[in-house]
């Protein structure tokens, strides 16, 4: 095992715990966050992207780190709007996404098992299917285009905007939750 | 003993610090859909070498040794041996069947299979799902991360309130 995959495999090691004792491994606390009765998916997820987010801008700042070298996904507007239609209704069927699955499999939940076997097909027959999907996976393609660069606006400035909305919705959330 | 969970914005911004780390010691974020999409390059190649070689989507999980060189796939793996851990130390782990109250072992294990193809479809086209897109591109501040994002939840809202018998 070479030291890259030594270091995917800690960076993994971190990840599962984290999600873990926020409870995301549980479909029933999962898909609370479509029934109003616990946005805890929405919680977890959108404080990191904000550390993240933050944390970045900062390091870039004090000159630690470089933000090229960080991998910003290519935009493909049709497909991952399409993607996102699909894969939300699957999400609501199976209570977990593909990374929580892993999870709730591996905190003995065979229902986890059962959409990583889902996913794994899923997947895969998509692959066999690629010539007949790549016309639209590949349509619509941008490159790498991010937020700041399509409104035109300073990194910084996206980032404080995303924070300050993130905050407005935490607040929003606290005040809709409805505890089963 | 069986602990209570984390307080989601503590555990949010220790994800955050994960994802940050990740990208700084490796230059990516997280993901989990690239080791299922590895996976099946790697069971369709055994099957038959020279239809997957031909095969752009495949070829590509291929290319750099597979399955056992994925750094998607060790990720993965170390997701679950974190989260065994875990549940283990919380006294949480529990072989069963998570489902809703109305809805049978087999009807949800039907059902979580179902959900799980229809991700593994979306993801497919996406080129990600939550973890690789929406969390790990929405922190980079990537559009089609972000449009994948709302589109996601917009569709699972839209649809949340047909499929309420699975989980009410």
């Amino acid at each position: 095992m070479t030291a890259t995959l030594g270091i995917a495999l800690l960076i993994g090691v971190a990840f599962g715990v984290t999600l873990e004792q926020a409870g995301l491994g549980r479909a029933r606390k999962l898909v609370g966050q479509f029934y109003g009765t616990d946005f805890c998916v929405f919680k977890v997820m959108f404080s990191a992207i904000l550390t993240t987010l933050l944390g970045s801008f900062w390091l870039a700042r004090l000159g630690l780190v470089d933000l090229t070298g960080f991998y910003v996904p290519e935009t493909f507007l049709l497909p991952q709007f399409v993607g996102g239609l699909v894969f939300g209704v699957g999400f609501v069927l199976a209570g977990l996404c593909p990374g929580t699955s892993c999870v709730a499999a591996a905190s003995g939940r065979l229902d986890g098992l059962a959409v990583m076997g889902g996913l794994f097909v899923g997947i895969g027959s998509c692959g066999l299917l690629f010539d007949r999907l790549q016309p639209l996976r590949a349509s619509t393609a941008y490159g790498t285009l991010t937020l700041p660069q399509l409104f035109e606006l300073p990194y910084g400035v996206v980032v404080l905007l995303v924070v300050a909305v993130a905050l407005l919705a935490f607040r929003l959330l606290a005040r809709f939750e409805r505890p089963a | 003993m069986r602990r209570t969970y984390a307080d989601p914005y503590l555990a949010g911004v220790a994800l955050g610090l994960v994802l940050l780390a990740s990208f700084v010691l490796s230059g990516r974020g997280l993901g989990a859909s690239g080791a299922f999409a590895s996976a099946s390059a790697s069971v369709a190649a055994a099957v038959d070498t020279e239809a997957v070689s031909a095969n752009a989507y495949f070829a590509r999980y291929l290319a750099d040794g597979g399955f056992g060189s994925d750094w998607l796939v060790f990720e993965l793996l170390g997701v679950m041996i974190g989260a065994a851990v875990s549940a283990l130390v919380s006294g949480r782990w529990r072989a069963e069947v998570e489902r809703g109250p109305r809805l049978g072992i087999r009807a949800r294990l039907a059902w979580a299979f179902g959900g799980g193809t229809l991700m593994g479809a979306g993801a497919m086209l996406a080129r990600g799902c939550t973890s690789g897109q929406a969390l790990s591109g929405g922190a980079v501040l990537s559009v089609g991360s972000w449009v994948f994002m709302l589109s996601l939840f917009a569709s699972a809202y839209l649809v949340a309130p047909l499929l309420r018998r699975l989980w009410r």
